[in-house]
């Protein structure tokens, strides 16, 4: 006497994208902070030292925001127009900031009121940074030049004016206090020592580069411009490394997680791509709601901080694991003596065993096709959990219940609840290619079974032409499909090299040998 | 069957187990059942054959067992004999001939020396039968004539549950369509009972079986509706009564009685075993899932065993109604074979469907089944009309380690369902474990599958054609993420291969696995499995190409393929070029595995030739006209066990394997050597000697060591004393090999048996010394020859040796002889020894 056999379901591949120990990682955030500002956050800089706090430029203001805090810490409001690139220097002492009226302030984060104000530039600043001396400053503008000024005194020290277009990128050494990188819309890098005259490295970026990225090491420099990410060898002579194109807009912004490990780049696509720096491959993907134009990791990576065109700020923090300790432990378990009891016994010698049969675990849908209970069989299957969350196992009952052509009675003599019910989950996996071949046998089934009583009950009614248009948009979007494929099958076969076969010398008669191969599809 | 040298079409197995009611013997212990032309004797113990009771030349359809003597049985056949046996010992005891075919036989213990045997009315067509009364006359020779028929009821049908002897032979019962027949012996008068052709409710009352309850007056009829009715007072025209019982949705295959009659059993084609009490209707057990729908039901005389037989040709003995004790199963071939005939390289088992939704594993040299694998992994619904999912092809590695199935269930209006699924074999378990299921493969049905046979490659390919005019590769690719490391490797599509368009019909691989040879109708393609390009096509029109294969071995270089027009080509693959073709209906084309040889069977004027040629030479090393009737589309080439050394032209091509087909009846035939039948022979002789144990491979273990020890102890220097005395051993001979129901009362024998092992006084002393000093003196001489080889002994210590030797107790005239020895001997013996 065989046991029942329980009905088969099926498992299907896990589709979308693979657990990796990445996506874990970066997954590991809790839901992101959003604040407002007046405008479109240009830049973000995180201080050096302790706090971290986020320097934020947006519009006519640079707001410091603390590690967690949701309210500015402090708030520059002296310029006359859009500020930009607010910048800490290596101390954290010190904050300087470019403005479209061509004037770079510099301010201590302890005070309001600009320590210095450094005029000479004709156009917007863009670009200001800190040397690595720390008595420095580097502006960059759209009067194409780019300066070094001396803190102390205001006085300007170097004058590059190599670059022939706006300038809207730079970075400083921090090795080294004379070596600096800017990056213009002219499409080239620029390397400057501050001791010679001329730059001494240009690169080719091939578009209007938007950001620059100096690795720690600083034998690589990552530039930012059109939809490319490029990673540039400083030491072979600005050799390019490697051309990412995985953005499908402006690349904005770039940043390095605190390990060196990941590289961040955010686009005005209203995405940010995280590249494993070893082999460049994307290794995950965040989504925003609106273009990114700035992006900053706070060190150890325990919060991205993207701003956007739209002025909205998003901040993420990690989540932090000592926070759930506390609820797991509240459950109260059976103590181990209970799961142990009599387990551990080891027979003796004489001891005549006797094995206790094992009892075969039914699942409920199962229990009940073993009675041939099948309207109830399908009743469970249908129930609310299942329904959702295991569409497969409904759908294997269902199919199983074809199998003993018994679904024409399992789905016969349903109440206004519990056709709506059935008619809801062929609407949500009718068209679903898993399921498809045996939902759209089920849906011939219940139009016929209920073909008399359609008009009687407005639920019912209303699935049914939720099911029609499904239905319409389902064969739409096939028809294109095929076209599609179509022009693809042209293509292939314009394309593949045609090869004479041989074949034997007896087949003269048959035309069909005479002709070459040329069907040969590629693998799925 | 046609003689042709010393090759001769034998049948080999496999045949019904279930055509007939089995019959338990009255201590339980053996099983009988019909199965083709012989009765096989089963014990009920351990499900092993015990005898086959062989005598028959046509298909045996009954056997019941004597109601005088319990230890005997009659069987009936087509034949138009009964023959009489001792089942206990094999041995055929006598021959009725009837003249007729006979299609069942009942025997009842009020009539002493009759049986009751159906055959069909002479005189009208064969469509009508008639139960006769048959006198059985006692005399002595094997051979009776028995020509003394009184026909009993004239209008019967063939099937043996429609008739039943009631309260041990008083009446008779007999049903056939609609109607009931009860005959009464006392009165000999007959009442029939009929019922209306259908009921209201459109139920068919068409009547299946009927059984007679043991010591009431009570008949219960099975119905085609499923309906067990259970008549009563049915001495009476008028007044008789019946009631009704209800459970079966499908026919009543078949009723029983226990032997008390406290117990009704039915079953049908739901597979589930119902017992009813009897007066207490409502109150039922049921013994679910037997796995197929019941066709018999007996149970022993001691009502301790039930036995079912089922309609997959298999028997299940139940223990008292609640526990299956053993299953016998034969060959199944149900509807017929959808899968090769394939041999499993690990038990070297021929595979082929069987159950619906199992491959079976038949031991072909033990003809028996080996075990059933679960392909589809659903749960049977016996019901009329509904469609099963079915094996259709299956496919082994050269090695065994991978089996691949295909299922599918065609559902009318709906679409073709279809699975292919990948078992690898688990060397713990010996058996397959499913790795892959691919649901929907391909889009219509599957043509041929087979896999790559290269012993060396790393990969393993299965190849698979189908009529949606693609062909697949499919390999086992190893798990592509490290991180999850409880996912295996599993199998996946490598390449989809087409050509214009065509249909493929087949597909096999060369031995070394370098080319694979698709065919699409009329053109062979041959493509590289390595980089999956077209090599080359050959074709030879008109004709598609139904079978393709390569040769082996030195012939490796042959392509051979079968059109169905009658044309077998075969193409050299070194030159692209046709070498030779001839005009040859061929229905299968087979490749010996072990061997250059290539089989073909041909159709020719409704009967199959074969011939077995080697793809270099001109002649063919065997042919036989007419191997059977109808087309033979199943055929396997099963290695031996043990390589056959004959040297004869005509049957060496036998030597490496064998050659079993299917005939279109589903009988499997074999090709058996004149070499191979003597040796049967022999060893079947050497069997018969020791007869009383069971033949099974423990006692054939045994049996083969105590030969050995046999043969070792003439020369040990005891068998004297253990030989037995010359006029005993006659007499205990004879008791114990004559068969037991022709012996004397045991109290009569005990006497003569004890006389027979004495021996008297006076005799035996003297004889007993005899032996004795016998014994000695041997054992001196034994001892001397050998001590002589290494060194010269000192007379005095060669008797203190043998005193040593033989510590075991001594009786006291032992002892006083040893000490005579002790003084006389070794003057004599130092004298020997010193010249």
């Amino acid at each position: 006497m065989a046991s029942f056999k329980p009905t088969k379901v099926q498992v299907y591949p896990k589709l979308g994208e693979k657990v990796t120990q990445d996506t874990l990682y970066w997954k590991n955030y809790k839901a992101p902070v959003q604040i407002k500002e007046f405008g479109a956050i240009t830049n973000i800089d995180v201080s050096p030292v302790a706090p971290h706090n986020f320097a934020v430029t947006a519009f006519t203001r640079i707001h410091i925001y603390g590690a967690f805090s949701q309210e500015p810490v402090k708030t520059y409001t002296r310029f006359k127009d859009t500020a930009y690139c607010g910048r800490f220097r290596a101390d954290g002492q010190l904050l300087v900031a470019g403005c479209e009226d061509s004037v770079v302030r510099l301010f201590d984060v302890s005070g309001k009121v600009a320590l210095r104000m450094f005029k000479g530039h004709t156009k917007a600043v863009h670009v200001t940074d800190f040397t690595s001396d720390r008595y420095q400053i580097l502006t960059g503008s759209d009067d194409y030049t780019c300066r070094l000024w001396d803190m102390p005194n205001t006085t300007e020290l170097n004058r590059y004016q190599e670059h022939t277009d706006y300038i809207r990128c730079g970075v400083t050494s921090k090795l080294n206090r004379d070596l600096f990188i800017t990056g213009s819309y002219d499409h080239t890098l620029k390397v400057f020592d501050a001791r010679m005259e001329k730059s001494v490295m240009t690169m080719d970026h091939g578009h209007p580069v938007e950001s620059l990225l100096l690795y720690p090491s600083e034998g690589l420099l990552v530039s930012a411009g059109g939809r490319y990410v490029k990673i540039w060898d400083l030491l072979k002579g600005g050799q390019p490394l490697v051309s990412l194109k995985n953005h499908h807009k402006t690349v904005t912004s770039l940043c390095l997680s605190s390990n060196g490990q990941r590289l961040l780049s955010g686009s005005l696509d209203r995405h940010v791509k995280v590249y494993s720096t070893t082999n460049y491959k994307v290794v995950h993907n965040f989504d925003y709601a609106a273009s990114i134009l700035s992006l900053a990791l706070a060190p150890d990576d325990e919060s991205i901080v993207v701003g956007m065109t739209n002025g909205i700020l998003s901040m993420k923090h990690r989540k932090n694991p000592e926070d759930y300790k506390g609820v797991i432990q509240q459950r109260r378990r059976p103590s181990y003596r209970f799961f142990v009891k009599g387990k551990n016994y080891v027979p003796k010698q004489d001891d005549y065993l006797v094995s206790k049969p094992v009892k075969q675990h039914l699942a409920k849908y199962d229990k009940q096709l073993k009675k041939f209970n099948v309207s109830q069989a399908l009743d469970t299957a249908l129930e609310t959990w299942v329904r959702f969350r295991k569409p497969e196992v409904t759908v294997a009952v269902i199919k199983e219940l074809d199998r003993r052509g018994t679904l024409k009675n399992a789905l016969a003599g349903r109440d206004e609840q519990g056709l709506s019910q059935l008619l809801n989950f062929l609407v949500g996996n009718l068209v679903d290619p898993r399921f498809a071949p045996v939902l759209v046998t089920t849906a011939e089934m219940i139009l016929d079974i209920y073909q008399s009583v359609i008009g009687q009950s407005p639920v019912v009614d209303r699935q049914l032409l939720r099911l029609q248009d499904l239905l319409e948009r389902e064969i739409d979007y096939q028809q294109e499909l095929l076209e599609v494929l179509g022009m693809l099958d042209t293509m292939f076969a314009s394309s593949l090299p045609r090869k004479q076969v041989p074949c034997s010398a007896v087949s003269r008669s048959n035309g069909l040998a005479q002709r070459e191969a040329g069907t040969q599809l590629p693998a799925t | 069957m046609v003689e042709h040298g010393d090759v001769r079409v034998v049948h080999r197995g496999g045949s019904k187990i279930n055509f007939r009611e089995p019959v338990i013997s009255n201590d339980s212990s053996f099983l009988l059942c019909a199965s083709g032309d012989c009765v096989k004797v089963f014990s009920t113990a351990t499900e092993e054959c015990v005898h086959d009771l062989r005598g028959h030349s046509g298909l045996v359809t009954g056997v019941r067992l004597r109601p005088s003597n319990h230890l005997q049985v009659y069987s009936c056949s087509l034949d138009g004999t009964v023959r009489l046996w001792d089942f206990t010992d094999g041995i055929l005891i006598k021959t009725y001939v009837i003249g007729y075919p006979i299609y069942s036989i009942y025997t009842s213990a009020n009539h002493e020396g009759v049986i009751f045997i159906v055959t069909a009315k002479s005189d009208q067509g064969s469509e009508l039968f008639q139960l006769v009364a048959v006198q059985l006359r006692q005399c002595a020779e094997q051979v009776v004539e028995a020509r003394e028929f009184s026909a009993v009821l004239p209008d019967v049908t063939s099937k043996p549950a429609a008739i039943d002897f009631g309260r041990g032979g008083e009446y008779i019962a007999s049903v056939k369509a609609q109607q009931l027949e009860v005959f009464f012996f006392k009165k000999q008068k007959s009442y029939r009972f009929f019922l209306r052709e259908d009921n209201k409710k459109g139920g068919k009352n068409t009547f299946t079986c009927v059984v007679c309850h043991p010591k009431d007056d009570c008949i219960a009829t099975g119905h085609e509706d499923g309906k067990i009715r259970l008549w009563r007072n049915f001495n009476q025209k008028k007044e008789y009564t019946y009631s009704t019982m209800h459970w079966h949705h499908g026919a009543v295959g078949s009723l029983c009685f226990t032997p008390e009659g406290t117990n009704l059993l039915s079953g049908g084609v739901e597979s589930v075993l119902v017992q009813w009490r009897y007066n207490q209707e409502s109150e039922k057990d049921f013994l679910p899932r037997l796995g197929a729908a019941i066709t018999h039901i007996v149970v022993s005389p001691d009502g301790a065993l039930f036995c079912t037989s089922h309609s997959d040709n298999k028997i299940t003995i139940i223990q008292s109604c609640v526990k299956v004790s053993a299953v016998i199963q034969g060959l199944v071939n149900g509807d017929g074979v959808r899968t090769d005939l394939m041999v499993d390289p690990h038990s070297k088992a021929m595979v082929l469907n069987g159950k619906p939704g199992h491959l079976q594993f038949y031991s072909l040299q033990r003809d028996k089944l080996l075990y059933n694998l679960d392909i589809v992994q659903q749960e049977y619904i016996h019901e009329e009309g509904l469609q099963q999912f079915e094996v259709v092809k299956a496919a082994f590695t050269s090695s065994g380690d991978w089996l691949a199935t295909v299922e599918e269930r065609q559902q009318k209006s709906a679409d073709l369902e279809l699975n292919l699924k990948l078992w690898a074999f688990d060397e713990q378990t010996q058996s397959f474990v499913l790795n892959t299921t691919i649901s929907a493969p391909h889009e219509a049905r599957i043509t041929a599958m087979c896999f790559c046979h290269a012993a060396g490659s790393q990969t393993t390919m299965l190849v698979s054609t189908s009529k949606d005019g693609h062909f697949k590769a499919w390999q086992l690719a190893e798990a592509a993420h490290t991180q999850d490391e409880g996912s295996s490797s599993s199998w996946s599509c490598d390449f989809v291969g087409s050509y214009h368009g065509l249909v493929p019909e087949s597909c096999c691989f060369s031995a070394d696995g370098s080319l694979l040879a698709v065919s699409f109708q009329e053109v062979v393609t041959v493509w590289s499995p390595s980089s999956w390009e077209l090599l080359t096509t050959l074709s030879q029109p008109p004709g598609a190409i139904r079978h393709l294969c390569f040769g082996r071995l030195s012939c490796s270089k042959y392509l051979l393929g079968a059109t169905d027009n009658s044309l077998l080509c075969c193409w050299n693959l070194l030159t692209c070029s046709l070498e030779w073709s001839t005009a040859m209906a061929t229905s299968l084309l087979l490749v010996d595995p072990l061997s250059e040889n290539i089989a073909a069977f041909c159709y020719q004027a409704g009967s199959t030739d074969l011939f077995v040629f080697k793809p270099n030479e001109p002649r063919p090393l065997f042919s036989q006209k007419a191997v059977c009737s109808g087309k033979v589309n199943r055929a396997v080439f099963a290695p031996r066990e043990e390589m056959l050394e004959s040297c004869e032209e005509s049957s060496q091509w036998l030597n490496r394997s064998q050659l079993y087909f299917l005939t279109p009846y589903m009988d499997l035939m074999t090709f058996s050597t004149k070499a191979e039948e003597d040796k049967l022979m022999a060893s079947s002789k050497q069997l018969v000697i020791d007869d009383s144990i069971a033949m099974t491979p423990f006692s054939l273990l045994l049996g083969k060591h105590r030969q050995q020890q046999e043969n070792q102890d003439p020369l040990s220097v005891l068998s004297a004393e253990r030989s037995p005395l010359p006029q005993g051993s006659a007499a205990i001979k004879e008791l114990l090999q004559t068969p037991a129901h022709v012996l004397p009362s045991t109290s009569f024998l005990c006497s003569l048996f004890v006389q027979s092992l004495l021996i008297s006084v006076t005799d035996s002393r003297e004889e007993d010394k005899h032996v004795e000093e016998e014994m000695e003196s041997d054992k001196e001489n034994s001892d001397e020859e050998m001590e002589s080889g290494t060194s010269r002994p000192e007379a005095g210590s060669v008797v203190d040796q043998y005193v040593h030797a033989a510590d075991r107790p001594l009786t006291k005239a032992q002892i006083r002889e040893v000490r005579r020895v002790k003084k006389l001997d070794q003057g004599w013996m130092s004298n020997i020894l010193d010249t």
